[in-house]
């Protein structure tokens, strides 16, 4: 089909930054009314080659053109213009601005020289309406919306640009799995519009369910386009990494490798958490699964008192702690890998070796700073790939970033250690080296609790699975529990009986 | 965070209450504040035998907003883009030495031409130093600051040129009791609120300072908005200098800093809502952030407090109002 209607195609486009490569010679089309599928591991150029695409780099070789006519791009309102919309991973919306005023932003309509907001609030309303969206109305606050509704805000602003092209680059990455699935239905009523849609993903299921073809980058070269039907993941994971990944999780922990009780909770709750009864034990990795707004992040952002709980018991390490503040939290021995590494996890601008070092020289309890020689074993442990230790975090990959800040972590030596979305925008490789890494770290005795919303991670990597709902744990599974069971769980609502619900055991 | 802040569950009592934002948005609080002020003044005042809520007064007390009230506006909106200014103050000087000397051997118009010039020209040079050679707002205008402050101490060596009394009516007419100058004033500052809340380039102001990533993929130029605010900033700033030229009857090399017009239009700025980072706020708050200062001035003259205490008390209520801002925007994202 893509022979027939070819409506964008990219020629040879090149790019270099301050000297370093990062496209050579890519050339891409696409057809209207096509997904296509952008697929490589981070660094692989993908982001670069939409942001050629949408007019925010200048290539340096290499031409774009759309509907017979080529372009060349300098300013993004160029590109957008033309008809190409671009999702970012980072939203582009002004929090403290409405819906209406987020979706015209750059374009308002005006009435005698004057923005006419009430022509821009109704033709808002109208693009929700067809984009088949509920809940948002053109006058909410955009701060007010959820993680997904933001996202829809963001689409329909494209749409309201009339563009002929979406790029959307990871959109699924901040969603739950059920939030996903309407992003799908929405991406398969835009296809079947006319437009065509270019659809960077690290979620290779999603990939093979949504698109027609699917194009594969590595190291800023094209490996190859195939038909999705004529293809299947292992074809495309082994031209993503150029090897194959047979293994894609570590055994589990040995019943026999599983020791004493690290972290106990009992009647733990606050203002988002309730009757949370939990116990993390030295070498077992304990999952916990649940939809977004379940209360799993703040599960996690409790036991390491960052919102702390308020009510209930918890001991660390057989003492009695309830962690008001992430200090007391980490002096007994706690440590967190928070979900949004660059705003909380890294300082962005300091090297590998400041970042790394940041616990320990601000936590003299766990320990002083490793010596140089330690701090190099260290991040060869976590394996850790990048231009030296004195480069700016900012600079790395997503899973080198991550590796950074587990390496932050281990330097305090802790006792319990809590992943929260561990693998969240990194590329396959670097994420089964996080696998295997944390496995390692179990096994040497550290009580490990992962957060994922991704299903086939979290069952993948755990040794039993709490299922949250709510605010709080609807049920356990044991390991290798189908994902059918965590999704039931996940989303049958407890009863209304708080006291019915320490029911750990119920469905095991 | 979106594991957290979607959803409530409904067991939750933490609700949002939409009725509360109305009362809980600065530009309300301040003149609700501006408000209270003003009739604990009077009750004070009232007790030690004063009147303070007199027709003279009153005036007395706009009249008191109307440099302040034309600066703050201007310093809104180049704060909305998420910049500043505090190149101000030498400009109100210069502006006030530029307009009496021309004064006195041009025409009053060239005069009035020649300070909205000069005014255009500095916020010109502020906005594209800003965005041009991507100099921070403080150190760029605290650059052009001392250029001004160089050029006036180079050439004027105290008051100089005489404004003629036709013009002088600006300083001292008045319409029925309101003086003309509040006219100025208001003219100004609806013309600023028409063009922050009712144009694109206002939409696009806001843009730029809730963030200017954002703004530019959305196609905003924000270069251009950011020089924009800057030029128009420093009109409003030419406009204060030509009403303090009026009442001085002279331009005076310390026209602007004497009042310290670079510090008191962002104090007021920021007392009435709008955030120093940019992208929130508004002038309807800064006219009232600029009342609220100009009533507290007045109760303590009444009260005849020394000035050590006044400055105390309008410190802490700086503090106190930003403060305040702050726990409700944390409150909101929490």
């Amino acid at each position: 089909m893509q022979a027939t209607q070819t409506m964008l195609a990219m020629r040879g486009v090149s790019k270099s930054f301050l000297g370093v490569r990062v496209l050579h010679g890519v050339s891409l089309d696409l057809a209207a009314g096509e997904v296509h599928a952008l697929v490589g591991e981070n660094g692989a150029g993908k982001s670069t080659l939409m942001k050629v695409l949408a007019g925010e780099h200048v290539p340096d070789e290499g031409s774009i053109v759309l509907d017979g006519t080529e372009h060349a791009f300098s300013h993004p309102a160029q590109a957008q213009t033309a008809g190409i919309g671009i999702i970012h991973q980072e939203f582009a919306l002004l929090a403290h601005r409405t819906v209406a005023e987020n979706v015209f932003l750059g374009r308002e309509p005006t009435r005698h020289g004057l923005v006419d907001r009430r022509a821009m609030e109704a033709r808002t309303a109208e693009l929700l309406a067809d984009a088949g969206v509920s809940g948002i109305t053109p006058r909410t606050y955009v701060r007010d919306l959820s993680v997904a509704r933001q996202q829809t805000v963001e689409i329909v602003k494209a749409l309201a640009s009339d563009v002929r092209v979406l790029v959307m680059d990871e959109p699924t990455a901040p969603l739950a799995d059920h939030e996903a699935g309407l992003l799908h239905d929405l991406v398969r009523r835009l296809a079947a519009r006319g437009l065509g849609i270019l659809y960077i993903s690290h979620r290779l299921r999603e990939v093979f369910e949504l698109s027609q073809r699917i194009t594969v980058l590595k190291d800023g070269r094209h490996v190859t386009t195939a038909h999705t039907a004529d293809t299947d993941t292992d074809q495309v994971v082994r031209a993503m990494v150029g090897r194959e990944l047979s293994a894609y999780y570590p055994p589990r922990a040995h019943p026999d490798d599983i020791g004493e009780v690290r972290l106990t909770v009992t009647g733990g709750g606050n203002d988002r958490l309730r009757g949370i009864d939990l116990a993390l034990r030295a070498g077992e990795i304990t999952g916990i699964a649940g939809l977004e707004g379940s209360g799993r992040t703040s599960l996690a952002r409790a036991l390491f008192g960052a919102a702390p709980f308020t009510g209930g018991t918890m001991t660390v390490g057989g003492n009695a702690l309830r962690p008001r503040t992430p200090r007391q939290a980490i002096r007994a021995g706690i440590a967190l890998v928070t979900e949004d590494r660059k705003a909380e996890g890294l300082a962005l601008r300091q090297s590998v070796r400041d970042n790394a070092l940041l616990v320990t020289r601000a936590v003299p309890a766990r320990g002083g700073p490793p010596a140089a020689r330690e701090l190099t074993a260290l991040l060869e442990r976590v394996r850790l790939q990048a231009r030296g230790e004195d480069q700016e975090t900012r600079y790395l990959s997503g899973g080198n970033q991550q590796k950074v800040v587990i390496a932050k972590w281990l330097a305090a030596r802790p006792r319990v250690l809590l992943f929260d979305e561990p693998t969240r925008g990194v590329d396959v490789g670097a994420k089964a080296a996080i696998h295997t890494l944390v496995r390692e770290l179990a096994r040497e005795g550290i009580a490990v609790l992962i957060v994922s919303s991704e299903l086939p991670e979290l069952i993948g990597m755990s040794d039993r699975i709490l299922v949250m709902s709510e605010g709080r744990i609807a049920g356990e599974l044991s390991a290798g529990a189908a994902e059918e069971d965590v999704m039931r769980l996940a989303t049958t609502a407890p009863s209304g009986d708080p006291s019915a619900l320490s029911g750990k055991d119920s469905l095991a | 965070m979106s594991g957290t802040t979607v959803a409530p569950p409904p067991a939750s009592p933490k609700t949002r209450a939409p009725s509360r934002s109305r009362l809980t948005d600065p530009a309300v609080g301040v003149w609700l504040a501006a408000a209270a002020v003003t009739a604990l003044g009077w009750i004070t005042v009232a007790a030690r035998g004063g009147d303070f809520l007199t027709l003279a007064n009153v005036v007395g007390i706009l009249q008191n907003c109307v440099a302040l009230g034309l600066v703050a506006v201007g310093q809104t909106a180049v704060i909305l883009t998420g910049s500043l200014d505090l190149s101000v103050a030498y400009l109100i000087s210069l502006g006030t030495l530029v307009a009496a000397t021309t004064m006195e051997d041009g025409g009053v118009v060239t005069a009035v031409l020649a300070v909205l010039a000069l005014s255009a020209a500095v916020g010109l040079a502020n906005g594209l130093i800003v965005t041009g050679l991507k100099v921070n707002a403080f150190i760029a205008t605290l650059g052009t600051a001392f250029i001004l402050r160089g050029w006036i101490e180079d050439n004027y060596t105290g008051p100089a040129g005489k404004v003629p009394a036709s013009f002088q009516h600006l300083g001292y007419d008045r319409i029925g009791p309101v003086p003309v100058s509040l006219f100025l004033l208001a003219a100004v500052a609806a013309a600023m609120w028409l063009i922050t809340r009712r144009t694109r380039f206002g939409h696009h102001l806001y843009a730029t300072g809730g963030d200017e990533h954002a703004a530019r993929l959305s196609g905003v130029r924000t270069r251009r908005t950011v020089i924009a605010a800057h030029v128009l900033c420093s009109l409003c700033v030419g406009a204060a200098a030509l009403f303090l030229a009026s009442r001085l009857g002279a331009g005076a090399p310390w026209a602007g800093t004497e009042a310290r017009y670079d510090l008191e239009s962002i104090a007021a700025v920021v007392l009435g809502g709008t955030v120093l980072a940019g992208g929130r706020g508004g002038v309807a708050g800064t006219l009232g952030g600029v009342l609220v200062l100009a009533v507290l001035d007045s109760v303590f003259n009444q009260l005849g407090v020394d000035p050590f205490f006044k400055n105390v008390v309008r410190g802490v209520v700086i503090i106190a109002a930003v403060a305040l801002y702050a726990r409700r925007g944390s409150r909101r994202s929490a």
